[in-house]
């Protein structure tokens, strides 16, 4: 039996019928064509499937898409505003932060996520706010840079 | 003295990759797609009796039902051991003996529990000690009967696919001069490459037979190539298609899922038919990184020069060694590390097991070598008390000197990386531990490392100047992140003086991108750069004669500057590039030449096989990279804990196209090398991995990472672009055994196999025990004085 759920992902209103065992991840990938988020394990081990519900990081791979009726998700995709890169999304080109660029949506939606509730992080913070993210190309010091710079972009 | 060269120009890919546009294999949606799954294998040998495929076939919404039957031909990079399907038998746990195309994956996986096999299990091997025994189980039979290239060795009747041998000098006169003599084993266990990305391909094949896969691979030529032979294809009824890939380390280099997508497609002409790995599957199903044995036995003078090297490696290759049998040949031709030895014997040996498959992973071998020889080095040094340091002083390669093929070098910047790093690491200072519990400790490991190539691996470029000055420039060289779009966008633009953002870089499409053999062994900003730069010199020979016809002066008092042909001689005579893109108008309105195309092709220069008895050889390799990493780190006392707090590292790269990404790779390859020196294994039983997923296959995360401090070195390679070598893979190499030195400068403790756990660590403390050296000869001419511990006392 199918669900009918309401959400907003983007910014945009979204109506939808989904299966109770979809989860948010592929529902996104395949009803949404958002991809995004990206499935690196199915299993919330490596954090690449990251999005903003409700302002917190998930892995949308661990969550089922009718749970997200009635929340509001933030993407990758909608990080950027009418063509002008979030901070973040800056500094990470600036800092050469990505490399294969596989996890680097994952990674980004988590330090949204952290700079949304915490403009101002610590190193900790940071390292905190990305544990759960990995990445096999950087050596993670390269973004630990780049978060630290778009932090001090952010008011 | 360059524009382009050399500057930390912006990633051309960042934009996609950072907006989530950049478009991965499992992104791609096509009308009427099918899903495919596989049946794997539960024994690590066993005979096929027979597979049952009819009430898959059954199911609704199965389109397509393989086994082995439908895919026979042998194929394999370097020796054809391998079919995508197993036929005859299985030889490792997770093989692929069927395969399923249906219109959902839930379908497929359903249809896959339909498949019925019956085995005859057979006895397995799971080691390189018993794969080498004489009565071992023989893993392929038809070993004899393989194609193979002829710089390999298999000994048929065995489970050896190649046995590479180095004898230089005179092994025997060099240990009767040697005043110390060490010998000791080291073990390097399998690990997953573990790109973010699992493995991924859609097939598609057209009416006309003509096969399309997306795939997301490291060499789309050389899968090409395997696929033709697989299928009885001519190479232009295949096409192969590389969108962004999702991290390689080697992993996605030669053939992987397309030899099952392409029959599932043959079956549903017209459907695209996609399979992408389970994080599990990739685990299990695709190359891992080999094990390997070593043993290394050197013997030193007093003064500290090494004046014989004896090692013997043994490689446990795994179900199919289609490309093992290259590492264990690389292996052998580096066989002492990047020291100057006169009197050398080596013996590499690719073993067949009932194991994941063995394959490229980053470092081809020299992560393995290096971690032993690196640290017997360490240990005989430490018996004759000279510094770690000052013994590898001694013994790097100078300006020169010989490597273990005879090869003689120049420009070899060893010396620097090494005194770089002592630097950094502030070596011989001690450090405080930051609690009573705890203990400080520093190491040093060096390494070198070749592209382990074919000698007359191709490449080629081709620069399209379009008609408002911009350029296209096509290669088949794969960014697979570490950055090869914008460095070869930066050798275009040095040539062509067009600024980088007016270049677009187009790559992986074998219809389309010209030839490029494969995005592995560190080769591409050589090999394709070098292409890429003839290509840009070819289109500028164009555009200066064209020039010269419309300026009235010769070609040779003309040169490219800011986009236009300029006059050296009056400057402010000039015709852009855009005039010239296609063609030069006459001033009555005719045309001459017509559009710039300018195309580049490059193969190593005078790169020779090596004797086969000797392994002797001038040139067996295109260049050699070198570098040099010093750690320092914490070990807790009561929890056997490594905490690796700073890596100082330094590579000879001759010439940093881009030092931004060429440090960005060094420290990408420093965490990875901290991740199998602390972390990683895969945990096997009978050939089962036991820890295929992330909770249990821990890689490095951000809080395992170390204090970075990275030195470029560049001694220009003469025949590289602008001076450059590779380093993508020598990044993470010293890395383990740097470790492995600073735990014994801690403690007093050797540990002789990876990785370096805190089990391994604590285990040694509390029982007071250590890796037994075996020191077979002292200063005093003590001959056969057998074990002596270099442990704690």
């Amino acid at each position: 039996m199918k669900h009918n759920i309401s959400f907003t992902v983007n910014g945009e209103k979204v109506h939808m019928e989904v299966e109770p065992n979809k989860t948010l991840l592929r529902m996104l990938r395949e009803d949404l064509n958002l991809t995004g988020a990206k499935e690196g394990c199915g299993a919330g081990e490596c954090g690449s499937c990251t999005v903003i519900v409700d302002g917190k990081a998930v892995n949308s791979c661990m969550m089922l898409a009718v749970e997200a009726d009635g929340k509001d998700i933030l993407t990758v995709e909608g990080l950027a505003k009418n063509g002008i890169l979030d901070p973040l999304q800056q500094s990470f080109i600036d800092n050469a932060a990505l490399q294969c660029g596989y996890c680097t949506p994952g990674m980004l939606m988590s330090a949204k996520a952290l700079l949304m509730r915490n403009p101002n992080p610590s190193e900790d913070e940071i390292k905190e706010a990305i544990g759960g993210n990995l990445c096999r190309c950087t050596g993670y010091k390269v973004i630990l840079d780049a978060i630290k710079e778009a932090a001090g972009q952010i008011n | 003295m360059y524009k382009y060269v050399g500057e930390n120009i912006k990633r051309v890919d960042g934009l996609d990759k950072v907006t989530g546009y950049a478009k991965y294999v499992d992104d791609i949606k096509m009308p009427g797609m099918l899903y495919a799954k596989i049946k794997q294998s539960p024994y690590a040998h066993a005979r096929i009796i027979k597979v049952d495929t009819s009430k898959a076939e059954a199911l609704e919404g199965v389109k397509a039902v393989i086994t082995g039957a439908d895919v026979p031909n042998r194929v394999g990079l370097y020796l054809e051991d391998k079919t995508f399907l197993a036929t005859d038998k299985v030889r490792f746990i997770g093989e692929a003996v069927a395969a399923v195309a249906a219109v959902t994956p839930e379908i497929a996986e359903e249809a896959v529990e339909l498949i019925e096999v019956e085995y005859e299990e057979l006895p397995g091997v799971f080691s390189a000690m018993d794969a080498i025994k004489h009565d071992a189980p023989l893993i392929h039979e038809d070993l004899g009967n393989y194609k193979y290239g002829p710089i390999f060795f298999p000994k048929p009747g065995t489970n050896i696919s190649n046995h590479y041998k180095i004898r230089k000098g005179d092994i025997e006169k060099g240990f009767a001069e040697a005043d110390y003599i060490m010998e000791n084993e080291f073990y390097v266990p399998h690990i997953q490459h573990a790109p973010i990305e699992n493995h991924s391909v859609i097939a598609l094949t057209e009416p006309s037979g003509k096969v399309t896969v997306w795939s997301a691979c490291q060499s789309p030529y050389a899968v090409r190539k395997a696929l033709s032979v697989a299928f009885n294809l001519p190479l232009h009824k295949v096409r192969v298609i590389s969108p962004a890939v999702g991290g390689g380390f080697g992993g996605k280099a030669g053939t992987t899922l397309e030899g099952i997508t392409i029959p599932l497609s043959q079956k549903c002409m017209g459907r695209p038919v996609k399979l992408t790995y389970t994080r599990e599957e990739d685990m299990i199903g695709s190359f891992v990184r080999q094990g390997c044995l070593a043993k290394i036995k050197t013997g030193v003078k007093k003064d500290g020069r090494i004046v014989a090297e004896e090692n013997t490696f043994y490689w446990e290759g795994g179900a199919y060694t289609e490309y093992g049998v290259n590492i264990a040949r690389a292996g052998g031709y580096a066989s002492t590390g990047p020291y100057d030895i006169p009197n050398v014997k080596a013996d590499s040996y690719c073993l067949y097991t009932n194991q994941p498959v063995g394959g490229p992973y980053r470092g081809f071998g020299m992560s393995e070598i290096h971690f032993a020889i690196e640290q017997n080095l360490d240990m005989v040094a430490a018996q004759m008390g000279i510094d770690p340091v000052e013994f590898r002083k001694i013994n790097a390669i100078k300006e020169g000197g010989h490597t273990v093929t005879g090869q003689q070098l120049y420009n070899v910047g060893i010396t620097k990386c090494i005194e770089a790093v002592e630097k950094d690491i502030e070596w011989g200072k001690e450090e405080k531990p930051s609690g009573p519990n705890k203990v400080r400790g520093k190491g040093i490991a060096c390494m070198y490392k070749a592209p382990s190539q074919p000698n007359n691996v191709a490449s080629s470029a081709v620069v399209k100047i379009n008609e408002d000055g911009t350029a296209n420039l096509l290669v088949t060289a794969m960014d697979i992140g570490q950055g090869s779009n914008t460095v070869l966008a930066q050798i275009a633009a040095e040539v062509l003086t067009i600024p980088v953002e007016k270049i677009s870089v187009i790559t992986g499409d074998t219809d389309v991108t010209p030839y490029e053999w494969q995005t592995v062994a560190s080769r591409i900003t050589y090999c394709a750069g070098n292409a890429v730069k003839k290509a840009a010199e070819d289109a500028k020979e164009q555009m200066l004669k064209l020039a010269s016809i419309g300026l009235g002066l010769p070609a040779e008092y003309l040169e490219l500057k800011d986009e236009h042909v300029v006059s050296i001689v009056y400057p402010d005579r000039k015709i852009s590039i855009a005039s010239l893109a296609l063609g030069l108008e006459m001033p009555d309105g005719s045309g001459v030449h017509g559009p710039i195309i300018g195309r580049g092709s490059f193969i190593p220069p005078n790169v020779r096989n090596t004797d086969k008895e000797t392994g002797q050889g001038e040139k067996p390799v295109a260049f050699w990279t070198f570098g040099a990493q010093a750690v320092d780190i914490e070990i807790d006392l009561e929890t056997g804990q490594i905490e690796v707090i700073k890596v100082a590292a330094a590579y000879d790269v001759g010439k940093a196209i881009n030092p931004q990404l060429c440090k960005a790779q060094i420290e990408g390859g420093i965490v990875q090398g901290i991740g199998s020196a602390l972390l990683e294994q895969q945990i096997m039983e009978k050939g089962k991995v036991l820890n295929p997923n992330f909770v249990d296959y821990k890689i490095p995360a951000v809080r395992d990472v170390p204090e970075m401090i990275v030195r470029i070195v560049e001694v220009p390679e003469v025949t590289g672009p602008y001076g450059a070598r590779g380093v993508g893979e020598p990044a993470m190499v010293p890395t383990a055994p740097a470790i492995a030195n600073a735990i014994y400068n801690a403690l007093g403790i050797r540990i002789n196999s990876l990785p370096l756990t805190a089990e391994k660590v604590l285990y040694a403390i509390k029982n007071n025990k250590s890796v037994s050296c075996k020191l077979i000869k002292n200063n005093k001419g003590e001959d056969g004085e057998g074990q002596v511990k270099c442990g704690v006392d």
